[in-house]
């Protein structure tokens, strides 16, 4: 498969008063043609960060990209001029984010938020415009599409205004749709009806999807291939199916037990991994994971474990092999 | 939409009769009395003579109810200095303090609302640091002292403003651009120092939790130029809190009017509140409160209305 965009030992960071503090460090990952691949981690791990460098936003954010590579499309995104990047930003790479609720202009009818798209990328008449935004609305499955246009945000339940966002972002055909927890704010129903939805239009407009979402269950659902990332780092990068029957990564096998087992569980108390995410000031010298993980020893505390090629998939962990056959149990320290 | 201007109809009317009293009987209480009774020159009996005829010698409380049975008809007396009607007084004084009002808030308006979006989209830079420090200034320095310190620059040294006046001469017939622009310069100019650095510092605030907002970084995740991001989908929602507070400025535009036209000798309302004023004046005072009271009430209400208009969240009026 040909990669689509192609992301090469991304350092991402941002200006604070302690100066600046690496939010994403070094990391490597490409999206094919027409792949959905997802993001995952808990909140804070750089997931955002990431999908904001792509589309070049982390400059208006106090944020920096200090190292590294965003090929797409013949181009580096990460050295492209503003006006080049601009030019990109809505009409190659569309994003949509978490806060349906916030994300659309209170002042502003969803037709102009729709239409103004064109203006910055089509020259289509005002007449064309219009017919283009209910056929995107149509496509998004909102119904009186006309009236719609007419209407403002707060008019709308949190799940149309994500439909609204869709809609938005597929407005010049994208060829990548970045997707950052879109579902996260919306309850169990609306979430599965948006995820039918991107895969739905994932197919009828042959684009490539990266979907950054906190929950394995969500990337189970729709992804191709999942990237795991912890505290800034990727920590394993698998296809699918692989990442749950052949999990290599401690951190990993920890989100997987967190998920609840059939549909329709949420809210239960699960069993989550213990301890939280280092601070961004203390990150540790070694592995990143060992001052949580069950199977660290010596070495994962001094020395930083690359991320490998183990049994076909890739995982960054000094004892990949273990946890992949069970051969150290859980809870057993060296 | 009715239920609406009732209760502020009611709102209003309760308002106006509070101003009504107070003024009625701190003017009333104030020592002092009528230039015409008051003179050096006029005997005992002279001044009991004009006291009666200008009805004086009523308790207080008669009087205010004289008044406001005669003002809810619409008339509200004749000037005690002029013997012309209070109303005929406000009437000719009203053209001059609009045309001082509106051009203040224009320009104050206008370079409040540019120079807070520069200020905070240029957060940090020298150009927020200098206009800062101007409204800084503008705020503490009293109006009438920088009024007269451009009158001694512009109209004493430089010799090329005119120092006080409408410039009759340059309104009727030779009407000159340039002449009356002469003329409005520095008063506009004074007035506006009473309300622009809160614009300006209303406005940066504003945009600097706009530009913060999501759906700003929705905008340019679209593609739209950095320009069209700050004026077209920041500045709409920025504006929303600066109009009201446009409203609540609007009172103290009037106030700083007073002073601006005593400096400048500018014909308006203020001018003449002064004069009643000083010359207890009584019916004229009264006029000219109520007259100021119902302006300040409509354009509260104005504001209201515009706000409603920019805010789709606010159920139109
Ligand atoms: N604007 C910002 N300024 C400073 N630090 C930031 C900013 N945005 C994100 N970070 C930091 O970067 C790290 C990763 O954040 P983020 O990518 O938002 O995580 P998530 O995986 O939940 O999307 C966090 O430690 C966060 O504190
Ligand atoms: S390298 Fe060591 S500490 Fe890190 S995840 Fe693997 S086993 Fe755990
Ligand atoms: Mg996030």
């Amino acid at each position: 498969m040909e990669p689509l965009l192609k992301v090469e030992n991304l350092v991402t960071g941002y200006r604070t008063e302690q100066g600046l503090v690496k939010a994403v460090d070094n990391i490597s990952f490409e999206v094919n043609k027409g792949e959905t691949v997802c993001i995952v981690g808990e909140s804070g791990s750089g997931k955002s960060v990431t999908s904001l460098s792509i589309m070049r936003l982390v400059d208006f954010e106090n944020g920096e990209i200090i190292d590294g590579s965003i090929h797409f499309q013949d181009k580096d995104l990460a050295s492209l001029s503003n006006e080049d990047m601009r030019s990109i930003r809505g009409s190659k790479i569309s994003m949509i984010f978490q806060e349906p609720m916030t994300a659309l202009n209170p002042v502003f009818t969803i037709g102009k938020q729709i239409m103004e798209t064109f203006y910055f990328h089509r020259s289509y008449s005002g007449k064309k415009a219009k017919q283009r935004a209910i056929e995107l609305l149509e496509l998004v499955g909102i119904n009186q599409p006309e009236e719609r246009l007419k209407q403002y945000p707060h008019e709308l339940s949190g799940g149309m205004r994500q439909r609204v966002m869709i809609a938005i972002a597929l407005g010049c055909e994208p060829d990548l749709l970045i997707a950052d927890e879109p579902t996260t704010a919306l309850d169990v129903t609306i979430e599965a009806q948006i995820l039918e939805l991107l895969k739905t239009i994932k197919q009828e407009m042959e684009m490539s999807i990266l979907l950054i979402t906190h929950d394995i269950g969500v990337a189970a659902e729709v992804s191709d291939r999942i990237i795991v990332m912890y505290a800034g780092k990727i920590v394993e990068v698998a296809p699918t199916i692989e990442l749950f029957s052949q999990t290599l990564h401690p951190y990993t096998k920890g989100l997987l037990e967190s998920v609840p087992k059939m549909s329709g569980e949420r809210g239960v108390e699960l069993p989550s991994i213990e301890g939280t995410l280092p601070g961004i000031h203390s990150m540790p010298i070694g592995c990143r994971f060992a001052p949580r993980c069950h199977y660290k020893t010596e070495k994962c505390v001094q020395v930083e474990p690359p991320l490998e090629n183990h049994y076909g998939h890739l995982a960054a962990c000094w004892h990949a092999e273990e946890v992949r056959n069970g051969t150290l149990e859980k809870g057993e320290t060296t | 939409m009715s239920r609406f201007l009732l209760n502020r109809l009611g709102q209003s009317i309760v308002l106006l009769l509070i101003v009504s009293v107070i003024t009625f009987f701190l003017i009333n209480l104030a020592p002092g009395g009528p230039s015409a009774a008051m003179r050096m020159d006029a005997s005992e009996a002279e001044r009991q003579a004009i006291i009666t005829q200008l009805g004086l010698d009523e308790p207080v409380v008669v009087r205010y109810a004289q008044w406001l049975g005669s003002a809810v008809t619409g008339d509200f007396g004749v000037s005690f200095s002029t013997s012309e009607p209070v109303l005929e007084r406000i009437l000719s004084r009203i053209p001059y303090t609009i045309e001082l009002t509106l051009f203040t808030i224009l320009f104050a308006v206008s370079f409040g609302i540019l120079f807070g979006i520069i200020s905070a989209v240029k957060r940090g830079s020298l150009r927020d640091h200098a206009i800062n420090f101007i409204s800084v200034i503008g705020l503490s320095i009293p109006a009438f002292w920088l009024g007269l310190m451009l009158i001694l620059l512009f109209s004493v040294q430089l010799g090329w403003l005119p120092s006080s006046g409408v410039g009759a001469d340059a309104r009727g017939e030779n009407f000159s651009l340039l002449g009356w622009l002469s003329y409005l310069f520095m008063p506009v100019l004074i007035l506006s120092t009473t309300i622009l650095p809160n614009i300006v510092r209303f406005t940066r605030s504003s945009m600097l939790e706009v530009v913060n907002q999501n759906y700003i970084r929705t905008v340019r995740a679209k593609g739209a130029k950095e320009r069209y991001v700050i004026y077209v989908h920041a500045l709409k929602n920025a504006l929303i809190p600066v109009v009201s507070i446009i409203g609540v400025l609007i009172p103290r535009l009037l106030s700083g009017a007073v002073i601006t036209e005593a400096i400048f000798g500018w014909p308006g309302i203020g001018s003449l509140i002064i004069q009643a004023a000083q010359g207890r004046d009584y019916p004229l005072v009264m006029g000219v409160t109520m007259f100021v009271t119902i302006v300040v009430i409509v354009c509260n209400l104005l504001v209201d209305l515009v706000y409603s208009k920019i805010d789709p969240r606010v159920k139109n009026v």
